[in-house]
């Protein structure tokens, strides 16, 4: 059945076809372009389940190693051969030349070709579920959230092509189809982003998502570059066992691995809004919230994490580039989280949040846990993706009000969004037994346990503290949203306020406008189904702690289904040994030499391992929970509390509240320099370009009329005074014989004729 | 004139030349000829050169012609005495010269009366439209 996943991404980009094309032509109705959107998303993810079953659980030989596919491939760029400038020269030959051997450092060359096929392995089966999976539900909800907007054909249209080119970016088998997918998805971000074009805010907000983009797509592209420049390929299969030959870069040594990881993470930083790339993704909420659910948190944004775990034996061979992940995952956590803090629009709040959640991931991979990364993107995936429709049911009952501060109280009027909202909020908060506990917990274990780099405390004790933030603020959201008192009454209720500003009838609108209401049917049923993910959905991933330090389950265990992809750098092998070996000699001294690290320091003490995980397990329940208790106290039992805080700390609330005024500083030091630089370009330009050939032309203007005039007065009077000169000379004289009385003529001429006589005769004589 | 032609005739026979005078008869000289046409063009060229009349001028041509016409004629005749070349060409070419004459005539004359319409005149000094 797997042999069939190459329909998964064309599905919906023919039900985007079909509703792009003739959606408007025909006027096609709601349910036909709902229905074409759905059930080409439901048919790539029905194919993707039975593919991903009879992949992994059809006793099939194929299992782990990667499917290719054949059907429906083709040698999409047939480059010929290339020139392996980069990386080891594997043997330096000897050859034969004039009977003497003689050894040439061998330069290697091979035939570049880059096929379009898809692979089927582990880490695309996952993400080819969520995209499909979450992907369905939250069309679903779409159909009910984006109802009687005018462009509803668009917006599935881009969805649909969204679908498609994060299909691609997942399922592609090689790099420069993940570009492909990478740079499709980077499209349809701008075009949903903008879908209210007519908005400057939105307009804006797309382009600087495009533009912040470009830059991480930069470093991607060389990194592509230098993968093809020392591999001389760009299949991950070949690229990934060739990579594993190469020397193991250490700390402080910075040689090819590390320069290829570093476009990668630069990639990477830009698509998954990593510091200092961060800056767009907030901004990407003007978008309508399905978008902002299924591209900005569940999908689109995990395709760096994606890009790392796929490449993660060229990242673990470079530690710098480990640790620099690492150190940026933990400070994009700590940093986006303090910002959630004090956003008072509900999208924004959410926003952050997968900000600091998606540093959670690169956190993880930093330490080189690839699959609790892998594993924190599917989890995230199912509470995020519930949380942003529920905020988007909550949107769209207070009649497109986003401000947190005007809400309050709504448990009440929606049954269905609070108590499935509560799941996604008890999952993010880390709370046994949520996904989000499973993923986070194991996440912060991992670094505090690495041995793949040193600061691994450091690392541990910034995310524990960002786990915290991330609970207060989620509870502050859901105190403000859900709980408390009502304060939609209080205010004039205004449709054009920093929300959604379409006027637009609602079926619900002929009550009381002020009063929310629950959403329907089509809205909450999806939300249900995320909430159920939500809740067990963490299962998989089980800490070893629960399950007596095995991962249980085989291949349900993410653990286990994820290990094939992942280069063991102890081993050198691809995968986790079936038992656990004692560390190679060489890794324990490693770790040794790189300082202190936190687990083995308490294990030493508590002399056991799974001892020292339900430490560290405690310590994750408890700050959670002093996350959630502080914001219950802040903004349910004393709300005047929050306001008091905020005044005694107001430098480092104003600085959170204006998001550290990033923004202000990349238009302060890049978008105004860039200005500068375009003015002083176009001064340039127009002065010294402009002015050259200008002033060239008047200079050849110039010469032309000096040449005029030399002609016209100089040579022309030349000739003119030699022939006024000729004329008063010789006319007298000349003219003298013309005097036009015939009988002077004939004179002339007896004369000539007696002269011509004349000389006969004297000639002849 | 019998007594002209007969006393000359005895003169010739009484000089006792009678003989080469007849033969001169017969035979005439054709230097005489020539000093006569050579006479008759001098003639005619004064009369182009000096008349003013038009119609004179145009007689004065008739003379220069005509004097050419003589030549031919001598010479012819002269030839075939001496019975070198052809005798006959002097006198086809003085017939195509009188053929010409005549209407170089017709067209001179046309031409006057032409000039005489538009200018009242046929004194060829006060015709010098060619003048520069």
């Amino acid at each position: 059945m797997y042999k069939y996943i190459w329909l998964v991404p064309l599905l919906p980009l023919a039900g985007a076809a079909v509703n792009g094309i003739f959606g408007r032509r025909f006027r096609f109705s709601e349910s036909l372009i709902g229905g074409i959107a759905v059930g080409t998303v439901a048919l790539s993810f029905l194919i993707s389940l039975t593919a991903v079953y009879s992949y992994g659980f059809g006793g099939v030989a194929q299992w782990p190693a990667p499917y290719v596919t054949t059907q429906a491939a083709f040698n999409w760029i047939p480059a010929g051969a290339v020139k392996q400038s980069l990386g080891q020269v594997e043997n330096a030959g000897t050859i034969t030349v004039a009977n003497q051997a003689v050894t040439v450092a061998n330069p290697r060359t091979s035939l570049l070709n880059i096929e379009w096929s898809y692979q089927l392995d582990p880490l695309s089966s996952v993400f080819m579920l969520i995209v499909t999976g979450v992907g369905l539900c939250i069309f679903v909800f779409a159909t009910g959230y984006m109802h009687g907007e005018t462009g509803f054909y668009r917006f599935f249209a881009y969805m649909g092509l969204f679908m498609f080119s994060m299909l691609v970016l997942v399922m592609g088998s090689n790099f420069v189809m993940m570009f492909v997918g990478w740079e499709g998805v980077g499209l349809c971000s701008y075009l949903l982003i903008g879908y209210y074009f007519n908005r400057e805010e939105a307009a804006n907000a797309s382009r600087k998502a495009f533009i912040t983009n470009r830059v991480g797509d930069f470093g991607f592209m060389l990194a592509i570059f230098a993968v093809i420049a020392t591999f001389g390929t760009a299949q991950y299969t070949s690229v990934v066992t060739q990579a594993a030959s190469y020397p193991v870069e250490t700390l402080g040594h910075w040689g090819l691995m590390s320069w290829i990881a570093l476009g990668l993470m630069i990639g990477a930083c830009g698509k998954s809004a990593q510091f200092p790339l961060h800056v767009w993704l907030p901004d990407a909420m003007a978008g309508p919230t399905p978008v902002s659910a299924l591209i900005h948190a569940a999908t689109m944004v995990t395709a760096g994490l994606y890009m790392l775990t796929r490449t993660n034996v060229i990242f673990q061979h470079s530690q710098t580039m480990m640790l620099v992940v690492a150190l940026v995952g933990a400070f994009t956590a700590i940093f986006a989280a303090t910002i959630g803090i004090t956003q008072n629009d509900i999208k924004k709040v959410l926003a952050y949040s997968t900000v600091s959640q998606l540093g959670f991931m690169f956190l993880a991979c930093g330490v080189g846990a690839f699959v609790i990364g892998i594993f924190h993107v599917m989890t995230h995936a199912f509470f995020k993706a519930l949380m942003f429709l529920g905020a988007g049911s909550v949107i769209h009952g207070m009649h497109h009000e986003q401000d947190m501060r005007k809400m309050g109280g709504l448990s009440k009027y929606m049954k269905y969004t609070y108590w499935t909202f509560l799941a996604g909020w008890l999952a993010i908060c880390g709370i046994i037994p949520f996904s989000g506990f499973w993923s986070k917990d194991e996440i912060l274990w991992n670094a505090a346990s690495t041995t793949a780099i040193p600061l691994g405390w450091l690392v541990w004790l910034v995310g524990t503290i960002a786990a915290t933030c991330t609970a207060f603020y989620m509870t502050r959201l859901m105190a403000m949203t859900f709980w408390g008192e009502e304060r939609f009454r209080q205010h004039e209720h205004s449709m054009d306020h920093e929300g959604h500003a379409q006027k637009i009838e609602h079926p619900t609108a002929h009550h009381d406008p002020h009063v929310p209401h629950e959403s329907p049917k089509s809205m909450w049923v999806p939300l249900v189904v995320l909430a159920i993910l939500a809740t067990i959905g963490g299962f998989v991933g089980i800490s070893t702690a629960f399950t007596g330090g095995k991962e249980v389950g085989g291949r349900v265990n993410i653990v286990n289904w994820l290990n094939p992809v992942i280069w063991n750098k102890e081993t050198g092998q691809f995968g986790k040994p079936e038992e656990r070996l004692p560390p190679a000699e060489g890794a324990r001294e490693l770790s040794h030499e790189e300082g202190f690290n936190l687990a083995h320091s308490i294990e030493a003490r508590l002399g056991s391992e799974t001892a020292t995980e339900w430490v560290f397990i405690l310590i994750s329940l408890i700050v959670a929970g002093i996350g959630i208790a502080l914001g219950l106290l802040f903004y349910l039992k004393s709300p005047q509390l929050a306001d008091i805080w905020a005044a005694r700390l107001a430098p480092l609330y104003k600085a959170s509240y204006n998001k550290y005024w990033i923004d202000e500083f990349y238009g302060l030091a890049i978008t105004r320099r860039t200005m500068d630089l375009a003015r002083g370009v176009f001064a340039f330009d127009s002065k010294v370009i402009d002015g050259g050939v200008n002033g060239s032309a008047w200079l050849t203007r110039l010469t032309s009329t000096i040449t005029g005039l030399t002609d016209k007065y100089f040579v022309d009077g030349l000739v003119n005074a030699i022939a006024n000169f000729v004329i008063r000379l010789a006319s007298p004289i000349v003219r003298s014989a013309q005097t036009g009385l015939t009988q002077n003529y004939a004179l002339m001429m007896v004369i000539g004729l007696l002269l011509a006589v004349a000389l006969y005769f004297i000639r002849s004589s | 004139m019998i007594n002209l032609a007969s006393s000359l005739g005895l003169i010739l026979q009484e000089t006792g030349r009678a003989a080469t005078a007849l033969e001169s008869i017969k035979h005439p000289d054709l230097s005489k000829f020539l000093v006569i046409a050579a006479i008759l063009f001098i003639i005619g060229v004064a009369g182009v050169l000096t008349r003013r009349n038009l119609l004179v001028i145009f007689m004065s041509i008739e003379l220069i012609l005509n004097a050419a016409n003589l030549n031919f004629i001598a010479f012819s005749r002269y030839l075939q005495d001496t019975g070198r070349g052809d005798p006959l060409a002097g006198q086809i070419f003085t017939v195509f010269v009188i053929v010409v004459a005549a209407a170089e005539a017709a067209i001179g004359l046309g031409i006057v009366i032409a000039l005489y319409r538009n200018r009242e005149t046929i004194w060829v000094d006060e015709i010098d439209l060619m003048k520069w």
